[in-house]
């Protein structure tokens, strides 16, 4: 669903040289709003932005019939500090690592009752997800619950002050790997593809995408919703605070990890790999990593060339992996261990 | 009027399944019954112990039997490394799966006292014809039902009727089979012996 | 109907006649055969309308629970001992967001040391977390206390546990009454959810509290559990009246009328007492016993009055504590009339059996003016063992 018109297209929520049907969910004037204004995120935060839009595409596209289940995390906190709530939508919080599993309940609660046209989608941060959540979410994997999994992906577990996760990139300044003495920060070696343990699963369908294409995104929900089965999307979404960044410019530091090639946008169903988003104009890692402060040591004074090189390979060992220059998976390429 | 049995045998030879039978035998028969496996992991080859409480007033306790009047060996290996004798009753009986006498097991462990008497049966043996397997536990708990008389031959046949409802009819009749064989042959002989 | 079944067999046939639309399973010893069969019922088509999920975990099979009770489904699980401590987190999730799931838990001891027999030490280490816990005195009992359940819990919102003695219950073949499809559909009415998930009324359930009303949330918990006591007691009045059975209720007293000492027990000892009980009374020994059926919410003003009048009062403590007493014992020490002396032992823990011989032993020491030694008086230890294993310790450098 990309635009011809690179420019206003792809990177302008609302427009009007589009045509109807190429218009973007979020810039209709009678949209959802799931989630609604009075929440208490952060400025610039990522994952508020995502959660707008991933969700009024996911009730859209089922025509209100949606239930939401979410994990303990940021999103749940600054949602619904009681008596309020900013959910427009039914939506149900259980614990931190059980959301796969709640959401499997509902959706055979549903089967059960014979309202199964009533979709059910899960949400966590990559600390619900790909740590203590990966035991539940596996399970609905394995099992092929009807119910789409969404991942907001801050690297970190920053609703309890910026802590290291399973998802935090190598090289990251968090609250517990701080970059002291001759140390890089978060090691290398470390970490997971949680969008390839669900390929590994052979799920009828995993994506990638970012805040930084809002018409990506919302293609990919739609896409999901389109589908039964379990479903799963990991979304980038920059976090102000924690990735010490400006929070006017959480939209083009998404666009600048995409471009590095550190976050390949693709689409997997069933295990393989169909679809993947090419870079359209390459980066490198260190345009993507000075902004962050969580990078600040890696340029300090005499800086750490090094590191910075070792991200730079990571870098282009995804891009020959997942063919983000060319469009085509390089099948020549380097096959290496699950490295996020 | 009460019966309590104790069957000891090893896992994977029926101990559990003998209890049952017995005690839906008894239950076929208007009388109350309770069977209790001692519970363990699922093993097979380790000892294990089961229990079949019978009673003519309804059952409340659940404490496992102290004072069996019958205890059944489906193991004689059994006899010289378990306490199978237990708090067998005075004038309690021992049912042991073999085809040896009491008097040649007294060497393996078969320590009898006062009024305790033991009937020896072939019960592997008459399992193996009839079942092409040595699996004793019907043909023991027929001799057992010869022995006590409170619960009928006819009602521990509808009781392998109830339980092997998955067997062929292969299996099924060979089951009812030796139990009736089991249950004549020890019948014959306590009456021979009386 | 009058059957000898298994009690997990009989168990998981009421349940299936209870019509839970979710079931979550995962097996651990000894419920395993509870989920089995259950999974047999769905199978063969016996039980309809049922989603029987496979869950990865206990915490997992909880955790669904939570969310298709929210979904508006009846639910039901079941599991022990680790398998409890392992969904703990979501116990107090599923009664503080009010959803009526019944769950069995096939009482086990809990490890370090691993052991798979059965004592309380599982059920009664969750006993604040806001569930109502029941404890069934036979497989009869077992049965038609997960009917009352599935009516106490979704007439006051709060999760159900229905505890049945690991292995001694849930493994015994005996006869059980199980009640027919047509009897429990008259007693048990269709799930009305006080709110679910529904597009059309979208709630927000879950939301976070903070110190400015968490409080007054919990307040109001401890008094739907209160207020729970007068509706278990009502429920258990109606099931008498419709299935013709004394099952459930608050207590469960047997022969202390005039009892000089009343054995205070949970679970099926309560059969293993009462025998003894019989045996005392024929040897001229005025003997009682009186069982706790339902532990949470605890019936203080039901036992006091059970006790009233009563001399002596011996509670068996199947499980471990490290406070001033045992769990059972110390709720009974802190209700009991002034008049009663309140003994506590520890037996039977880890699968010991309590016996009838060592029941009768117990009452008679307490006549002839036995008193426990020390916090805690582990009645059926070895003390060779023990003494043998202390003098060791005690004399590592």
């Amino acid at each position: 669903m990309t635009s011809e018109l690179y420019q206003i297209g792809t990177f302008a929520a609302g427009n009007r040289l589009l045509e109807e049907d190429q218009r973007t969910i979020q810039s209709s004037r009678d949209r959802g709003n799931a989630i609604t204004s009075g929440h208490r995120a952060c400025r610039g935060c990522g994952e508020a932005l995502a959660a707008r839009v991933v969700l009024d595409a996911a009730q859209r596209t089922a025509g209100g019939r949606m239930v939401t289940v979410n994990a303990t995390g940021c999103l749940e906190v600054f949602s619904t500090p009681y008596p309020e709530s900013a959910w427009q939508v039914a939506w149900l919080h259980s614990l931190f690592g059980n959301a796969a599993a709640v959401a499997s309940g509902v959706a055979a609660a549903l089967r059960a009752t014979g309202r199964d046209d009533i979709r059910v989608v899960a949400q966590a941060g990559d600390g619900g997800t790909v740590d203590i959540g990966l035991g539940c979410l596996s399970g609905m994997f394995e099992r092929n619950d009807d119910v789409l999994f969404i991942c907001y992906d801050n690297q970190g577990y920053m609703n309890t002050g910026v802590q290291r996760s399973g998802a935090t990139p190598p090289a990251a300044s968090t609250a517990n790997t701080r970059p002291l003495g001759g140390s890089v920060g978060n090691s290398f070696g470390t970490g997971k593809s949680l969008p390839q343990i669900a390929m590994a699963h052979e799920i009828p369908y995993v994506a990638t995408a970012t805040v930084a294409d809002l018409h990506d995104l919302e293609a990919k929900v739609v896409k999901a919703m389109g589908i039964n089965g379990a479903r799963y999307l990991h979304l980038l979404v920059p976090c102000p605070l924690g990735w010490g960044t400006q929070s006017a410019e959480t939209v083009r530091i998404a666009r600048l990890a995409v471009r590095s090639g550190l976050f390949p946008v693709f689409e997997a169903e069933h295990g393989t790999v169909t679809g993947v988003t090419p870079i359209r104009q390459p980066v490198p890692v260190e345009d993507y990593l000075r902004p962050q402060t969580r990078f600040a040591h890696l340029f300090r004074g005499e800086g750490r060339p090094e590191v910075v090189a070792a991200l730079q390979e990571r870098a282009d060992r995804y891009i020959a992996r997942f063919g983000l220059l060319e469009g085509e998976p390089d099948e020549a390429a380097p096959k290496d261990e699950v490295r996020t | 009027m009460t019966l309590d049995v104790r069957i000891h045998g090893r896992g994977g030879q029926g101990v559990v399944t003998a209890a049952e039978l017995l005690s839906l035998a008894a239950f076929d028969q208007g009388l109350h019954a309770q069977a209790l496996p001692s519970f363990g992991s699922e093993r097979t080859g380790a000892p294990v112990v089961s229990y079949c409480r019978i009673d003519d007033k309804p059952i409340r306790a659940h404490d496992p039997l102290d004072a069996p009047q019958v205890v059944v060996v489906q193991d004689p290996t059994l006899l010289r490394a378990a306490d199978v004798l237990d708090g067998l009753a005075e004038d309690g009986v021992v049912v042991v799966n073999s085809a040896r006498t009491p008097a040649e097991l007294a060497d393996a462990g078969l320590r009898l006292e006062g009024h305790q008497h033991a009937v020896c049966l072939p019960a592997s043996e008459l399992a193996r014809e009839r079942l092409g397997r040595p699996l004793p536990n019907t043909a023991l708990i027929g001799a057992v039902v010869a022995l006590t008389g409170i619960v009928g031959l006819p009602a521990l046949q509808e009781a392998i009727r109830q339980r092997f409802t998955t067997a062929t009819d292969d299996v099924l009749q060979a089951n009812l089979q030796l139990a009736s064989d089991a249950h004549d042959l020890v019948s014959e002989r306590e009456h021979h012996d009386a | 109907m009058r059957r000898q079944v298994e009690g997990s067999k009989a168990v998981a046939e009421t349940v299936a006649r209870c019509r839970p639309t979710v079931v979550a399973a995962y097996p651990i010893s000894p419920q395993t055969h509870i989920v089995e069969r259950l999974s047999e019922l769905v199978t063969v088509g016996e039980l309809t309308s049922c989603e029987y999920l496979m869950v990865e975990s206990e915490f997992g099979a909880l955790s669904a629970c939570i969310g298709a009770s929210a979904a508006g489904a009846r639910t039901y699980t079941a599991t022990a001992s680790q398998g409890l401590l392992f969904m703990a987190e979501a116990l107090p999730n599923a009664s503080g967001l009010g959803l009526p799931i019944v769950m069995t838990v096939a009482n086990r001891a809990i490890g370090a040391p691993i052991n798979i027999w059965n004592d309380h030490s599982d059920a009664l280490s969750q006993r604040d977390s806001g569930w109502v816990q029941l404890f069934a005195s036979s497989n009869q009992e077992a049965v038609d206390l997960h009917v009352q359940a599935f009516v106490l819990a979704e007439q006051m919102s709060l999760p159900v546990m229905v505890c049945m003695d690991g292995f001694v219950l849930t493994h015994a073949m005996e006869e059980i009454d199980v009640p027919e499809q047509d009897d429990v559909d008259a007693f048990l009415p269709a799930f009305r959810p006080r709110q679910w998930l529904d597009p059309d009324h979208p709630v927000t359930i879950g939301a976070m509290v903070g110190p400015d009303a968490y409080t007054e949330v919990k307040y109001l918990m401890a008094q739907r559990q209160r207020r729970t006591l007068d509706a278990l007691a009502e429920v258990a009045d109606r099931f008498r009246g419709a299935f013709g059975r004394d099952s459930g209720g608050l207590l469960r007293p047997y022969r202390t009328d005039d009892a000089e000492v009343v054995l205070v027990v949970m679970g099926s000892v309560w059969g293993t007492a009462a025998d003894a009980v019989d045996q005392l009374r024929a040897d001229g020994v005025r003997a009682g016993v009186l069982g706790v059926t339902c532990y949470r919410p605890w019936p203080g003003d039901a036992l006091h009055d059970a006790l009233s009048g009563i001399a002596n009062a011996v509670v068996v403590n199947r499980a471990v504590a490290t406070g001033p007493g045992g769990v059972l014992g110390q709720d009974v020490h802190v209700c009991a009339p002034t008049g009663t002396a309140v003994r506590e032992v520890v037996m039977g823990l880890g699968g010991r059996p309590v016996t009838r011989a060592g029941l009768v032993d117990l009452v008679c020491d307490v006549l002839d003016g036995w008193e426990p030694a020390g916090v805690l008086d582990y009645r059926d230890l070895d003390e060779r063992v023990a003494q043998r294993e202390l003098a060791r310790e005690e004399a590592l450098p």
